[in-house]
């Protein structure tokens, strides 16, 4: 079955230019001014721009074992309404996947149900306890590309150190919640001036900066590949900044919600202003911006944390961390960051889409003849609604909850096939 | 704005209002609450101490987190303006089994209830309380957070020996990090136009003090003492030692206990208070606590006082 893409403003080697794409099936077949071939179906996206599908390296399924709040159905069409084809699903499940049966759980159960393309990243320790070494390799063979203990932080350096030359051993890259537990103690928020303020405990960038340069360390010691997930702070950075400058295999990510908000939205006590790492304030956020467009922070994640409402609707320090962000990163970003000239449209769809595919390994995700039909059509002049109801995800945990963001998602074609359409 | 003991007019600004802290309250607004709560001072020293202007009402005192004294200055605050008072409790009552203050709100709620008191561990919860049910909440301790009626009794307590708080030199000194008492006061004080200054060893001080309050910082008390109208002492609770916060009560003491010795320091005639309870001895001496300076009783008297003042304004007595 072919599609035909009309008239629409692609992103082609990192520029945009006017063309039609040619869908067969599970690949783009042409790309070109004025294709005249015949199609079974036509999409005009004379007024929308046409991007690669989104690619998240961080979400939270939270299936298996916790499908009150996520499961593998809503998880992944909610990733499809926001534009993404491909998402890489933390281990933090009940059971945790440190084993290969809950790895190919996963993967099967998102390949029947096809809307979005879904890796899994295994668990770097047994039950994330930070004891003892995961079953890497076996998963490997399962199908995982990278190893976490996401939401928690192996704790004792010398266990780390072992992983990590474990992980190197079978060519795994280690991603890095990182987050030293005695300094960030019962912290809910950042530690400055908002907690001193509201009275509450507060999570110092020190807790995330000295395990990054503690993984670091590790890092150059095994050879082993390092990516620090979800970077929150200007020193956090400048410790990236030094260890790529030395040409280590380093690289991070940073999320929406920490390019766009800083601890001040925490005054008002809404549990959706509370994740790991927490907002930081406008110093750090300032400093995310500009070394995400000068490619120091290699790629936005969504970090995708979903909730059930009677968990969020809590006392501040008795709510869990974490918020939604599938169906909110893209016009969340494109409106704080590229309507507000901070960074360039072509930078953050390199950062949502080639830059992260690139990184994880995970192939040639650019519009291109032979590639795989993974795209998604914008229209940037549109409107998305967030409420409740028009969210899919199970988690209405979100800060812009109620808001109407700039851009829409038109349509999002995973492997040729439609996944989503406004 | 005048205040002629009970023949108070109605007063629209303060009905209906929640007081989770006092940023939302402008001098005006706090020197009105104080005025009121002057006229209520004196039905408390009368033989009948009952005034019928809340009949009618119901007051529910909502404590997750235990405090005695504060809940009986509440509950005979109310009952003095004759509300009914209905008292939730949280270790002999459902929130033990895990039911969630929204639910628990709700309940509350369905019974009728006119405005509610939390005391609660957890900053921001009396936002949750106002939330689910829509009726004016009076913050009693939100955690480290706040407690403005303690703040508030502390001024009325200052502002009836002195008559002003303009320019009066106030000296804050123990655990600021735990104090939701000091959090308070910093904001009203700072508003009626007191210079404060806090002092404490610096592992129980939070960041950014200067900045958020525009107070003065100090980690040495006889520098914080010099010139002060009014001192003020924290309760020091050993758990802190524990914590890693600091070696020793006795090492505290002897850098920061108000005795004899170290008040000096201050204004020959500088008052002296605590929002108690106090740990004899260790903060403070009873040498001080007990001394002619002391006001520290009569601030638990002006407690329920400001309590009916505010219940009275917030519900819209009439006399």
């Amino acid at each position: 079955m072919k599609t035909i893409i009309k008239n629409g403003t692609a992103y082609i080697d990192g520029a945009f230019t006017k063309a039609d794409i040619l869908l067969e099936d599970d690949k783009i077949i042409k790309i070109g001014k004025a294709i005249k071939d015949k199609a079974d179906n036509t999409i005009d996206a004379k007024d929308c721009h046409v991007f690669p599908g989104f690619v998240d390296l961080h979400c939270h399924l939270r299936d298996p074992g916790q499908t009150y709040k996520e499961d593998i159905i809503s998880g992944t069409r909610s990733a499809a309404k926001g534009g993404f084809t491909t998402i890489c699903t933390m281990p933090n499940t009940d059971p945790v996947v440190d084993n290969i049966a809950t790895v190919e759980y996963i993967q099967r159960r998102a390949k029947d149900l096809g809307y979005c393309r879904v890796h899994v990243i295994g668990a770097i320790t047994k039950k994330i306890e930070g004891k003892e070494i995961s079953e890497m390799a076996t998963m490997k063979d399962g199908g995982i590309i990278a190893v976490s203990d996401d939401g928690n932080c192996p704790q004792s350096a010398r266990l780390m150190l072992s992983c990590m030359k474990y992980a190197s051993n079978f060519d795994l890259p280690v991603v890095v919640h990182a987050e030293d537990y005695n300094l960030a103690g019962k912290g809910q928020i950042h530690g400055g001036k908002i907690a001193s303020k509201l009275g509450l405990s507060g999570i110092p960038g020190l807790a995330e900066e000295i395990i990054i340069a503690r993984d670091i360390m590790l890092a150059e010691n095994t050879k082993c590949r390092l990516h620090v997930a979800h970077i929150s702070t200007a020193k956090s950075l400048e410790l990236v900044r030094q260890a790529k400058a030395e040409g280590m295999p380093i690289t991070c990510e940073v999320t929406p919600h920490h390019l766009t908000l800083t601890d001040e939205a925490c005054v008002s006590f809404d549990t959706n202003t509370k994740m790991k790492p927490p907002l930081r304030p406008e110093k750090d956020r300032q400093a995310l911006i500009a070394a995400l467009a000068n490619g120091l922070i290699d790629c936005i994640a969504t970090d995708h944390a979903p909730h059930a409402d009677f968990e969020k609707e809590r006392e501040f320090d008795h709510a869990p961390f974490g918020i939604t962000g599938f169906e909110t990163a893209f016009a969340v970003l494109y409106q704080e960051l590229v309507l507000s000239g901070l960074i360039k449209l072509e930078r953050l769809v390199e950062a949502m889409t080639t830059a992260p595919a690139n990184l994880m390994r995970l192939g040639d995700r650019s519009l291109k003849a032979g590639n795989a039909a993974d795209l998604v059509i914008v229209n940037l002049k549109g409107e998305t609604e967030i409420s409740p109801e028009t969210t899919i995800s199970k988690g209405k945990n979100n800060p812009w909850m109620g808001k109407t963001l700039k851009s829409q998602i038109q349509y999002t074609i995973c492997a040729g096939n439609t996944t989503w359409e406004a | 704005m005048s205040w002629k003991g009970e023949r108070m007019n109605d007063t629209p600004q303060f009905l209906g209002r929640n007081l989770f802290d006092l940023d939302d309250y402008s001098a005006e607004e706090i020197y009105y609450i104080l005025e009121a709560a002057k006229g209520m001072k004196e039905i408390n020293l009368r033989e009948y101490k009952k005034i019928p202007t809340l009949r009618g009402k119901t007051v529910c005192t909502l404590f997750v987190e235990n405090s005695t004294r504060t809940r009986m200055s509440f509950e005979l605050a109310a009952s003095r303006l004759s509300a009914d008072v209905v008292s939730f409790q949280a270790s002999v009552s459902a929130l033990q089994k895990g039911e969630s203050l929204q639910d628990t709100v709700y309940t509350l709620d369905a019974m009728g209830i006119d405005l509610y008191v939390i005391r609660h561990s957890s900053p921001g919860s009396p936002q949750l309380v106002h939330k689910y049910s829509g009726k004016p909440v009076l913050n009693g301790g939100d955690g480290r957070h706040a407690h403005p009626t303690q703040a508030l009794l502390d001024i009325f307590s200052i502002w009836e020996k002195r008559g002003n708080l303009d320019g009066l030199k106030v000296t804050i000194v123990g655990d600021i990090l735990n104090s939701r008492v000091v959090r308070s006061n910093l904001i009203g004080m700072k508003k009626l136009g007191a210079e404060v200054t806090v002092c404490g060893p610096k592992t129980l001080m939070p960041g950014s003090m200067e900045e958020i309050y525009g107070c003065r910082v100090e980690y040495d008390l006889q520098t914080a003492l010099k010139d002060a109208d009014v001192v003020m002492g924290l309760r020091m609770q050993l758990e802190r030692q524990t914590e890693g916060l600091f070696p020793s009560l006795e090492e505290y003491s002897k850098h920061y206990v108000l005795s004899k010795d170290t008040i000096k320091w201050a204004k020959s005639d500088a008052l002296i208070m605590h929002p108690g309870p106090m740990n004899r001895g260790i903060e403070i001496l009873p040498e001080i606590a007990d001394s002619q300076q002391s006001i520290i009783v009569e601030q638990v008297a002006n407690g329920v006082a400001i309590r009916m003042a505010l219940m009275f304004l917030i519900l819209g007595g009439k006399a």
